[in-house]
């Protein structure tokens, strides 16, 4: 049975609607920036939202536990924080485990939301065979499923983390104190759900590993994406188009090494009309990605803005339905909805233009020692 | 692609005979090495330490020789247009499935049904054959021939619409009688060299005449010479022939 | 034998409008019309009239109309009139009793159970007159990764990719064999195939060779009879379609009768003339799974690796079951033939009461596929009582890849569903062998309306993927969230996995 009053789909639509405001900002060379700007950004754009939902990702947040990933859970009692804590016991060493901290802030109904930094329990890896990152996936999809919305782990990268809960972005920024923190990338969201009340889980960004995933729209395709992820093992559970998003990038980017320049030729692939009018091995190419990969075609309106350590990634549906705006300045791009909320922290832009449909913005950090595709291409200074 | 032939001995290319060692050599390499050498040019083949290695010839047209030395696997010569196919043991199910044109001789025996739906060509199987020999034979204007030296497995030429089949039986320890033969046959021919009392379906028993007579003595003489064996001595012995009863089996079983 | 059945249809002539001019008589294959000179009129003997409806199209004065016989035996629900006169008939004949087209049962459809979704605020629809929305189609094996090496700065596909059937439109036409439709048939679904981009599926009977020039648009059936196949054949396809069974028999082999089978027939059947043309119930060479993986890679081999091959089946009880087992066959295809399966002849016994709707088949194979990781390993193709685009688009929501037409197909053409395909006297000149019957379809006529068919089912299913925000096929592809079931019970529900209407 589920909790129908906490999960982040009570009536079980089909998914999620929602309408939003997405933010986000990176600083190539990898210095951090406190949370000033991006604060002042997306409350820009408050409009966008209604204040049920508004959340951050923050990368280069732990760098003393670098090494270790980090979980944020939330729990809706004490029981779910005791089942959840015996199976992190049991499949991974926990290193540190704290209550995040918070303060008194315009929020609603908060849970209890505690930080673990952790490492997978080694022998148990190598019994299973499987990558470190795997067995961590599947152990928070476990978790996430068994526990039905009971408890929710909802950052589970290293280096990083997400903080999000029902209320507007400054209020949840407040709740979480995140004056504290000091990050070289942050992504930003504002939420505005038209079918169901706030649940803290279902705000945005959607995080697994170190992907983060704020999404503006919604994907008449996911059905189709949804049973496309499932039979690749993923478990779609919070019926939302996001976490679609999420697993998608987790599964082309890390699963099959698929250069992000590529991923977007699957998300938002060109018409067969302009496949057919290219060079022979391009053709070849985008054929084999089409046809391969058909469920992973993003359709409806979306922008979207995906974050892993070292990369912010900004991209838009293929016939442009929803905004995205980039622009840069010295080391930092930023990605925003609307480009009043880049110009209210950087008034003079050295670049700003709005995506064209199916483009895809790749900022990543350049001395950044754990991007994992060293070919993808920055599009900065271009 | 790798160069599937760089290791081959082409022994003559004057006559193109090309000798492949089949062992350890998968179906799927097997074939596209020689679909690679016919086209190619290359026309004749000796294949040795063949092991259960399928479909060899399928689908091949034109002057082609094939001497397979060992046990070649399923469907040999399936879908065949033309080649001529000579194998020093025994072969499988489904030998000349479907074949179009072509000679197939087996120095030893076949399993089921060997020459399912052929519609052109020979084949001549030295010893038995398993069950459903022979079944669906075609014909149009041409009449594929199937010539079994031993006996013959059940359901021998089941649903013929077509051909010619000649069962010697020259095995005279031959424990058992095919049953069934020619069952829903509605086409073609059945010699059976000596008496059978069992028939299919559909079939029915008829003397033999002096146009059988004939085709008998051709396709005997062929078999005799291909295995060696005294003609005058197959051909002491009575045949007699099996035939439809109707062309038409069901024209009555629906309205 | 004294026929206690009575007449089905009753032929109504207006005698005031009729002016005798006998075109019924020349249309009528049945020879039910006749002209009585003593009394200067035109007559009819209605126990021969099997309503199709043609007289009543041709005649200039709109003369004639054909109407049901009430037959007014007593009413009982149990037994119905058709089940009187079947037994009637079977204790005249000691028959079987033969039948056309697909089963006529009132056993529900359930594309009409099923309603689509539409976008309304959160989701723009997308206007596809003016926007442009993809319906191409591939069908065949996908893999389940694309594998890229780096090459300088250039990424270099690894990944061989299976060979494809390429369709324009997510229809294609059914098999429908050389012998039990006429060459005209063929002649004008092969046209069409080309015009619109897709397929026509040659059937059983072997292709003529006057449509050896169609052969990119062209699958070749290879079924248990085996007629007509030779490496020529198989090399014209651009797919092969090993059939194991059809939905209107599951099963049963079929017969094409010798009447049928004139000189034309004979040789592309490789038979001789006169004879039955008898297609045996299994494939003799397949008595097991592991046996259909044989005659795949034969077909595969024959053909040097470089089409598809499909399998057909039977929507029976255990379809997931087989087409899994399928899926791990080699096989690039699979089509699934639903109870409402067309067929030229078939007992109407069988017809009517094997096998299951098409709606739950496609429903659950699609779902054991993907269960079992298997899903990228085949294209579905859905057959058998699709009649309109929104079927079409309700098979692709389902799980379907694309579907097959026959019926719909045939109707396009003229057929009137009148079931009496196995008796050769096609008045609409379709399912027949006979020279001059067949002369009534005009292969250049018929193809246009195939092609205006299946432009106009193209433009519907367009301007259904437009309203729920889609502009690619592959987004609705297994997008059950866009299907709500109707008036269904909780166990079709959770057989097809589809929410009710409202929820």
């Amino acid at each position: 049975m589920r909790l129908l009053s906490q999960v982040n789909n009570p009536y079980g639509d089909d998914k999620n609607i929602d309408g939003c405001a997405l933010f986000g900002m990176i600083n190539v060379e990898g210095t951090r920036f406190p949370f000033k700007d991006p604060i002042r950004a997306i409350s820009n754009m408050r409009e966008r939202g209604n204040g049920l939902g508004g959340g951050f990702a923050i990368y280069g947040i732990y760098p003393d536990h670098r090494e270790l990933y980090a979980f944020h859970v939330m729990y809706l009692n004490r029981q779910a924080k005791r089942r959840v804590e015996k199976s992190l016991k049991e499949k991974f060493r926990v290193v540190l485990s704290e209550e995040l901290p918070t303060k008194e802030a315009k929020v609603w109904n908060p849970p209890l939301i505690w930080r673990y930094f952790i490492e997978p329990n080694r022998s148990k890896v190598n019994e299973e065979k499987i990558a470190e990152d795997d067995y961590v996936v599947k152990n928070v999809m476990h978790i996430n499923v068994s526990e039905n919305g009971r408890a929710l782990i909802f950052s589970s990268g290293k280096n990083m983390g997400v903080f999000k809960g029902v209320g507007y972005p400054e209020d949840i920024a407040e709740y979480f104190c995140l004056e504290e923190y000091e990050g070289y990338m942050w992504v930003c969201h504002s939420r505005y759900p038209t079918n169901t009340p706030g649940w803290w889980g279902g705000a945005h960004p959607f995080s697994l590993l170190d992907w983060a995933v704020a999404h503006n729209g919604e994907l008449s395709s996911y059905g189709t994406n949804r049973r496309f992820l499932e039979t690749y093992g993923y478990k779609c559970t919070m019926q939302t188009d996001t976490e679609v998003f999420t697993y998608a990038f987790d599964l082309l980017v890390r699963r099959h090494k698929i250069p992000l320049e590529l991923v977007s030729k699957i998300l938002t692939p060109p018409f067969w009309d302009e496949i057919d009018c290219m060079p022979q091995k391009q053709k070849q190419l985008l054929t084999a990605l089409r046809q391969t990969y058909s469920g992973l075609l993003m359709n409806g309106p979306f922008s979207v803005i995906v974050a892993q350590q070292g990369q912010m990634i900004g991209l838009t549906d293929r016939i442009k339905l929803r905004p995205l705006t980039a622009g840069v300045k010295g080391d930092f791009l930023y990605l925003s909805s609307e480009e009043a909320a880049i110009r209210v922290v950087q008034p003079t832009l050295d670049k700003v233009w709005n995506l064209t449909g199916g483009e895809m913005v790749v900022g990543t950090v350049k001395a950044h020692a754990f991007v994992r595709l060293q070919l993808v291409t920055t599009l900065l200074g271009n | 692609m790798e160069d599937l032939t760089k290791n081959l001995e082409i022994s003559n290319l004057k006559i193109g005979a090309v000798n492949i060692d089949a062992a350890e050599m998968c179906s799927f390499k097997l074939n596209a090495l020689i679909r690679d050498l016919v086209k190619r040019g290359f026309k004749e083949f000796n294949l040795h330490n063949v092991s259960g290695q399928r479909y060899i010839g399928a689908g091949l047209s034109g002057n082609i020789v094939f001497k397979v030395h060992g046990i070649p696997g399923n469907d040999l010569g399936i879908f065949m247009n033309g080649p001529n196919m000579y194998v020093y043991g025994n072969v499988q199910d489904g030998c000349g499935n479907t074949m179009n044109d072509g000679l197939i001789v087996v120095y030893g025996n076949a399993g089921d049904v060997v020459g399912y739906s052929m519609r052109g060509g020979k084949i001549f199987i030295r010893g038995d054959v398993g069950y459903r020999a022979g079944i669906h034979m075609k014909g149009y204007r041409t009449a594929p021939a199937l010539v079994i030296g031993g006996r013959a497995g059940d359901f021998l030429g089941e649903y013929m619409a077509g051909g010619v089949i000649l069962l010697l039986g020259l095995d005279e320890n031959a424990q058992r009688e095919v049953k069934f033969a020619g069952t829903g046959m509605h086409g073609g021919v059945i010699y059976v060299r000596g008496e059978i009392t069992h028939f299919g379906k559909g079939a029915k028993r008829e003397k033999i005449n002096e146009n059988d007579l004939q085709l008998i003595h051709k396709l005997a003489k062929q078999f005799c010479a291909l295995f060696n064996f005294d003609f005058d001595k197959v051909m002491e012995q009575e045949f007699i022939k099996i035939v439809p009863v109707s062309h038409r089996p069901y024209g009555k079983l629906y309205t | 034998m004294k026929t206690y059945h009575l007449p089905e249809y009753i032929v109504k002539r207006n005698v005031k409008r009729c002016n005798k001019c006998k075109l019924c008589i020349e249309q009528c294959t049945y020879g039910v019309h006749y002209y009585d000179e003593k009394e200067d009129c035109l007559l009819s003997r209605d126990e021969d009239c099997v309503n199709c409806q043609r007289c009543v199209v041709f005649c200039p004065k709109h003369a004639i109309i054909i109407k049901k016989n009430p037959l007014s035996y007593r009413k009982n629900y149990h037994w119905t009139n058709e089940a009187i006169t079947t037994v009637k008939k079977q204790a005249e004949t000691g028959s079987a009793i033969l039948t056309g087209m697909g089963c006529d049962k009132p056993n529900l459809t359930y594309w009409d159970k099923l309603l689509l979704n539409a976008s309304q605020v959160t989701n723009p629809s997308i206007d596809p007159l003016r926007e442009p929305i993809e319906i191409r189609t591939y069908l065949g094996k996908k893999s389940k990764q694309v594998e890229l090496a780096l090459n300088g700065g250039e990424v270099v596909l690894e990944t061989r990719l299976a060979p494809q059937l390429c369709l324009e439109t997510p229809i294609m036409f059914a098999a429908m064999s050389y012998g039990a439709v006429s060459l005209n048939v063929h002649e004008a679904l092969a046209r069409a195939a080309v015009e619109c981009g897709t397929y026509f599926n040659c059937g059983e009977g072997g292709l003529h060779p006057s449509l050896y020039r169609y052969e990119g648009h062209l699958i070749v059936q290879v079924a248990s009879g085996r007629f007509g196949v030779h490496p020529e054949y198989l090399n014209a396809g651009a797919a092969i379609e090993i059939k194991i069974g059809q939905g209107a028999k599951p099963g049963i082999g079929g017969h094409l009768p010798g009447e049928k089978v004139g000189e034309e027939i004979a040789k592309m059947r490789m038979i001789p003339v006169g004879t039955d043309a008898l297609s045996p119930a299994p494939h003799h060479d397949i008595y097991s799974i592991e046996d259909l993986k044989q005659l795949v890679y034969a077909l595969k081999e024959a053909t040097g690796y470089a089409k598809p091959v499909a399998v057909k089946i039977a929507a029976v009880h255990n379809v997931a079951a087989i087409a899994s087992g399928i899926a791990r066959s080699g096989a690039d295809i699979i089509v699934i033939d639903g109870v409402r399966g067309a067929t030229g002849a078939a007992p109407k016994v069988i017809r009517d009461n094997i096998g299951i709707p098409i709606e739950f088949a496609l429903a659950v194979v699609d779902e054991r596929l993907r269960n079992e990781g298997v899903r990228n390993e085949v294209s579905i193709v859905a057959s058998g009582s699709i009649r309109s685009s929104a079927d079409v688009v309700k098979a692709i929501a389902l799980g379907a890849d694309a579907v097959y037409i026959g019926t719909a197909a045939l109707v396009a053409m003229g057929c009137t569903l009148c079931q009496r395909c196995y008796t050769g006297k096609c008045p609409w000149g379709i399912a027949t062998a006979d020279h001059e019957i067949s002369k009534r379809l005009n292969p250049e006529d018929a193809s246009r309306r195939l092609i205006n068919l299946l432009n106009a089912w193209s433009i519907e299913i367009k301007e259904m993927l437009g309203g729920m925000g889609i502009n690619s096929i592959e987004s609705l592809r297994g997008n059950r969230e866009q299907l709500r079931g109707i008036g269904l019970s909780e166990s079709e529900l959770k057989i097809l996995n589809i929410k009710p209407a409202g929820e």
